[in-house]
């Protein structure tokens, strides 16, 4: 058994260092031309000095390339890449096959990390984009704990999968918000609003709070609760998951780097004696709720609820 | 340079004048054996289905192997095309039959599926090689370079995002050397298809497994939060927040869809009634014969647009072929609109001796009613019925019960298959 890598999506550079410090393991960022639903918005250059922070300190940066693209964004894909090569980045995230087609040409040598989100069902697909490049798979939010280890026992690339934080449930092209405000004759708010990420949808029938916001990509919408399974890991640790996964999008910074300390916790307690992680699984737990925003329950996504169809 | 490309490949000149002969394929939807009949007469050149399995609606009536059989039978008679959709995103436990299920499509004839998922275009390419693979719309494919990806992996055919415009399509069409299948009309996504759980999350139904329950339709309350306080975005009496989108109807944009070299113009909506189905493929049918047989001369006739209103639920839009949506193509406060006509029969018989039309109902209608008669080879007209008869020729005061079997008088020649609609007043 091998200790899962704890990835996370900083929102800042400093925030990267405190989640260093808080024993982080791996970095995802980028941009939102190019990524999707990223915690933070990282240029280039902010990359740049991330992976030389983050390689001193012997951890991994991965950049997203992760969006639905149309033909204005594909000349861009190209020169994006050739750029994230020479920096020297330990992934590229995809979920667009046109991501494939611009590494084969240019023959980067980067590998690439296959991320499509709720699409990721299977572990024919993992297998599939491993054959065309990935070494990763990041997992649908939508699976079930067995789902996920029957994958892992047959895939052939390395398996992630979200621990922690929002999941995002709807990509829309259209600027929704924008829309309503326009509808409703406000041209003034979707200038207020534009940027703001402190909004949310109320479903009255089911007491549910959405989060909404807009950004390059459209108009995402989240879970009503907090995914948290820090003290339900036996079972992945169990089954040898890759990449524990904890979301930043939405959250502060502080709220992030504790959540971060508790996972780490909760894995080098594990990897120590399987009894001392589970001795302190109540403390880990009340930590994170501690500090958890009074707008956002908690709940284990659907590691342990069954859809139908 | 390009645009002269794709219209020498789409057109030629016969003595003297521009004809298409590159006319692309009318796709319509069929739920059940009924309605792909109805589709084929009324002439789609293609018909897309659900199986039992791994397709995408699960309410939807779908077709065993033995309807697929008797499907293709009756397409083949006309020359038209069906295919099979396969389009769900598997989980581990949807894998179990796969093989003997595309094997069995294989057998039915049909000419191709429909996929998303890589582990059901892989397997077939494996256990089916002879039918055509077309990709989903599923895969939100929405840039050039994704169309030659899926070019270069041996798809036959991709189905575009909805999201893409016409400029956009005309680069791919540039570009890449594949079928392109276009939605032209009926029900849109407001996500990306494939990119949305909300069913997941609000319901616990799979939306990518063909359980999708239409969150997006709901009525939602904005609010934001300020200093840890929740302030609503509306005010009394404004419309809630709403995602619900207006209908796709391209119409109008048949010449652009043309010129453009689009393969396969795709209408949406395997849950639609033969009614619905029976009502847009013949205008859309009439509209591209029109265009393809004079384009010059081609203008949109004020009638072709009332024809489609007849069976409309919801308010149409052209975009995004015509343009980024705005404001304007979402619905807020009202989520459909009453049809203005009712089905209220299907011809099944007429004598031409006695004027005498057997008819089964398909919705109430009495002597006194306006009627209106429409078919693939009849030009549209009104009429009052008269004494209407049951089967063993007693006089009715209505025409009551679905699918009774009824017969009246109508001095106009019909033909088996054509329908019978009553404006709503």
């Amino acid at each position: 058994m091998n200790k899962p890598e704890l990835l996370v999506t900083p929102k800042s550079v400093s925030h990267v260092e405190a989640l260093l410090e808080a024993g982080a393991d791996a970095f995802l960022i980028g941009e939102e031309k190019f990524g999707l639903r990223l915690a933070g918005e990282f240029t280039l250059e902010d990359v740049k000095t991330i992976t030389t922070l983050v390689h001193a300190a012997g951890k991994k940066v991965y950049v997203a390339m992760n969006a639905i693209f149309h033909n204005d964004r594909v000349p861009l894909l190209a020169p994006y890449m050739k750029a994230i090569d020479e920096i020297g980045v330990d992934a590229i995230y995809f979920g667009d096959p046109a991501v494939v087609m611009t590494k084969r040409e240019l023959d980067s040598k980067t590998p690439l990390h296959w991320d499509a989100e709720t699409i990721a069902t299977n572990w024919f697909q993992a297998n599939y984009w491993g054959k065309r490049g990935a070494t990763r798979a990041y997992l649908a939010r939508e699976l079930g704990v067995e789902e996920i280890i029957e994958i892992k026992e047959n895939a052939d690339v390395e398996i992630e999968v979200q621990v922690h934080g929002m999941t995002c449930m709807f990509q829309s092209k259209r600027p929704l918000l924008g829309n309503y405000f326009l509808y409703q004759g406000k041209a003034m708010e979707v200038e207020n609003r534009k940027e703001a990420r402190n909004m949310f949808l109320y479903d009255k029938e089911r007491g549910n709070k959405y989060p909404i916001y807009e950004d390059y990509n459209g108009t995402h919408i989240y879970s009503p609760a907090d995914m948290c399974i820090i003290d339900e890991l036996e079972e992945l640790f169990e089954a040898n998951i890759d990449v524990f996964r904890i979301e930043g999008v939405l959250h502060e910074e502080a709220y992030i780097v504790t959540v971060v300390e508790q996972y780490r916790k909760a894995i080098d307690a594990y990897f120590e004696n399987e009894d001392t992680y589970i001795d302190m699984k109540e403390e880990l737990v009340e930590a994170i709720e501690a500090i958890q925003p009074a707008l956002r329950p908690m709940d284990t996504g659907f590691f342990f609820k069954e859809t139908v169809y | 340079m390009a645009t002269i490309e794709i219209n020498n490949r789409i057109s030629e000149i016969i003595d003297g004048k521009r004809v298409i002969t590159k006319k692309p394929e009318l796709l319509a939807p069929a739920g059940n054996l009924e309605k792909l009949k109805i589709a084929v007469h009324y002439g789609a050149d293609a018909v897309f289905i659900g199986g039992q399995e791994f397709g995408l609606r699960s309410n939807a009536g779908n077709f065993s192997i033995d309807e697929m059989r008797e499907g293709v039978e009756f397409a083949n008679k006309y020359g038209a095309k069906i295919y099979v959709t396969t389009n769900i995103f598997a989980h581990n436990d949807n894998m179990d039959g796969l093989e003997d299920y595309l094997m069995a499509i294989e057998g039915t004839g049909v000419t191709g599926i429909i996929v998303a998922d890589p582990l059901i275009i892989e397997t077939c390419r494996e256990v089916a090689p002879k039918l055509e693979i077309h990709l989903s719309t599923q895969q939100s494919l929405s840039n050039w370079k994704a169309v030659q990806y899926w070019k270069d992996e041996g798809l036959n055919r991709v189905v575009l995002a909805r999201e893409t415009g016409a400029e956009e399509i005309k680069l791919m069409k540039e570009n890449v050397d594949i079928e392109i299948e276009s939605f032209v009309h009926g029900a849109m996504c407001i996500a990306y298809s494939g990119r949305c759980v909300l069913s997941n999350h609000m319901t616990a139904r799979d939306s990518n497994r063909g359980g999708c329950c239409q969150s997006c339709r709901w009525d939602y309350d904005l609010y934001a939060v300020e200093d840890g306080e929740e302030k609503p975005l509306f005010e009394q009496g404004d419309e809630a927040f709403a995602m619900s989108p207006k209908d796709l109807n391209l119409i109008e944009s048949i010449p652009k869809i043309i010129e453009l070299g689009i393969d396969s113009m795709k209408v949406e909506g395997r849950m639609k009634s033969i009614h619905y189905i029976a009502t847009v493929v013949t205008v859309y049918r009439k509209v591209m014969d029109a265009y393809c047989a004079d384009p010059e001369n081609f203008v949109v006739k004020k009638e072709w647009i009332e024809e489609l209103a007849k069976c409309a639920n919801r308010e149409t839009d052209s975009s995004f072929f015509e343009g980024e949506p705005g404001f304007e193509q979402q619905m807020f406060g009202t989520h459909s609109k009453q049809t203005t006509y009712d089905f209220c029969g299907m011809v099944l018989d007429y004598d031409e001796e006695t004027q005498m039309i057997t008819l089964q109902q398909r919705n109430y209608f009495k002597p006194g009613d306006e009627v209106e008669f429409f078919g693939p080879n009849i030009e549209n007209f009104r009429v009052v019925v008269e004494e209407i008869f049951d089967e063993k020729g007693n006089s009715l005061d209505a025409a009551r019960h679905p699918l009774e079997i009824v017969r009246f008088k109508c001095p106009h020649k019909v033909n088996s298959y054509d329908m019978m609609r009553k404006e709503m007043r």
